[in-house]
């Protein structure tokens, strides 16, 4: 399982990468590969501004779908369209071309209440 | 867990396994996307050997299939297999099997796995008859060759000549060096193929057998998934999903093998001649979503005014054609009016179109 140590994450499985007030977000590399073939990524809620732990889309494999939930709080400002057309980018590549949302974080701070590497890779055994 | 003579290739193979009806069996291995375009374009081997096997012999075997079975038992010859349910005595469904007429007095029933036990209690319950029965389920290993290119690669490996044995017929012969194997012209991917029947001890000569011999074909081992992805794309019912105990067979559209003929006094038939004549109240029907989006069991499926007109036992996105598609039962009037039907997806309503 890949955890690149430059990252924050929920327990979730999320994945959160700062890059100043923005937050780059998708799924961890374990959670793609629990879900299988990603078919189909939905996010509808660019524009709103949501709390932590708010579902901010879903994620549909062959076999289940599953609610995608917002690590920091924040105004969704964009959706990587990519995924529209090639859903199959989280399994290739979670961490880069996967990637699903920005959002422009309104309480930096519950980034300290994020998991680091290691507290992930403990947290999914 | 269980373990079937493959359990451990399946692991070397690098396969995802998962607890199913008690077995420790492959869920997918390439990936389900994969495996079905393999199976409905070359071919694909698929491990089923948790399904249940239970011999019915004597004199009375036929009675007794008469009355526990609803397809018409006595129509088959010798090497005939037939598709048919056992029902359980209250208008549903105890599972859904397949009878093989060996020789005269014999049958052999193919279960579903997570139904064995079930079964097994309900034909020694209802043996009024006093036929001879037999688990052979422990002793019984099953490889299911499934595809257009299947029987090119088992033709290879058999002196029988699979062409002369037409779909739902079976012959027992040699095959891959092994005596006594099961060919059975049936499946449950609706690409053809056959199902392969012999002792667990001889199952991994026939894996590699198999594997070497279709080797310029392609074949690739499958997974519980894509066998779920293809039954569904072909509208093929799935026990526990769109029938059990409290699903009438005729809503899930197996009054073709509900046979009220003369002399066949079988369990529930006065209740289901009088649930037909009354006509059904409600339709299992194969859908398909006119915009993007899955399907999944359970889902509401509603009228144009919002209105819960039914529900959704399976759905997939296909992995070919990336259309949403289903299966679910729909209240009267819908399932035939032609009028549209939607699919409730989390917030939305999408509209599915019935298909055949």
């Amino acid at each position: 399982m890949n955890t690149p140590s430059n990252l924050k994450y929920s327990k979730d499985h999320e994945w959160v990468r700062v890059e100043g007030d923005i937050a780059v977000i998708g799924i961890t590399d374990f959670a793609q590969s629990e879900l299988g073939e990603i078919v189909f990524v939905e996010v509808e809620t660019v524009g709103e501004t949501m709390d932590a732990g708010e579902v901010f889309g879903s994620v549909e494999a062959v076999k289940t779908v599953s609610d995608l939930l917002l690590p920091v709080s924040g105004e969704i400002v964009e959706f990587n369209e990519q995924l529209e057309d090639a859903p199959e980018l989280v399994n290739d590549d979670p961490y880069g071309e996967g990637w699903m949302i920005k959002v422009a974080m309104s309480d930096k701070t519950e980034l300290d209440e994020l998991l680091d590497a290691e507290g992930y890779q403990a947290s999914v055994g | 867990m269980k373990t079937t003579p493959f359990t451990e290739t399946h692991i070397a193979l690098g396969a995802k396994m998962h607890e199913f009806a008690g077995y420790n069996m492959p869920i997918e291995y390439s990936g389900i996307n994969d495996e079905h375009i393999t199976v409905r374009n070359g071919v694909g081997v698929f491990d089923v050997s948790h399904m249940g096997e239970i011999w019915v012999k004597g004199p009375k075997a036929l009675d007794f299939l008469q009355r526990v079975c609803s397809n018409d038992v006595s129509k088959l010859s010798i090497g005939q297999a037939q598709y048919t349910y056992f029902p359980n005595g209250k208008g549903g469904i105890v599972d859904d099997i397949i009878v093989y007429y060996f020789e005269s007095e014999k049958y052999m029933l193919v279960v579903n796995a997570s139904n064995l036990e079930k079964d097994w209690n309900w034909l020694v319950k209802n043996n009024t008859e006093g036929v001879e029965l037999e688990n052979a389920s422990d002793h019984t290993a099953q490889l299911a060759v499934q595809g257009p290119k299947a029987v090119e690669v088992l033709q290879k490996l058999t002196s029988v000549n699979l062409a002369e044995i037409p779909f739902y017929h079976f012959k027992v012969g040699d095959f891959a060096g092994v005596k006594n194997v099961i060919l059975s012209n049936t499946g449950y991917t609706g690409s053809g193929g056959f199902e392969l029947y012999f002792y667990p001890e001889d199952g991994m000569k026939i894996w590699n057998a198999l594997f070497e011999a279709g080797k310029e074909y392609g074949i690739k081992p499958i997974g519980l998934g894509a066998r779920d992805t293809l039954r569904l794309e072909k509208g093929f019912c799935l026990y526990g999903n769109e029938i059990d105990e409290t699903t009438s067979p005729l809503e899930a559209g197996l009054g073709w093998i509900t046979k009220f003929v003369d002399g066949k006094n079988f369990i529930d038939r006065e209740r289901l001649e009088k649930e037909k004549a009354e006509g059904l109240k409600r339709k299992l029907v194969k859908f398909e979503l006119q915009e993007r989006g899955i399907p999944r069991s359970g889902y509401e499926i509603v009228n144009a005014d919002g209105e819960v007109i039914g529900q959704v036992t399976s759905g997939t996105m296909l992995p070919e054609t990336k259309i949403g598609m289903g299966l679910g039962y729909v209240n009267a009037p819908y399932f035939k009016n032609g009028e549209p039907i939607y699919v409730k997806i989390r917030n939305k309503n999408i509209e599915a179109k019935i298909v055949k």
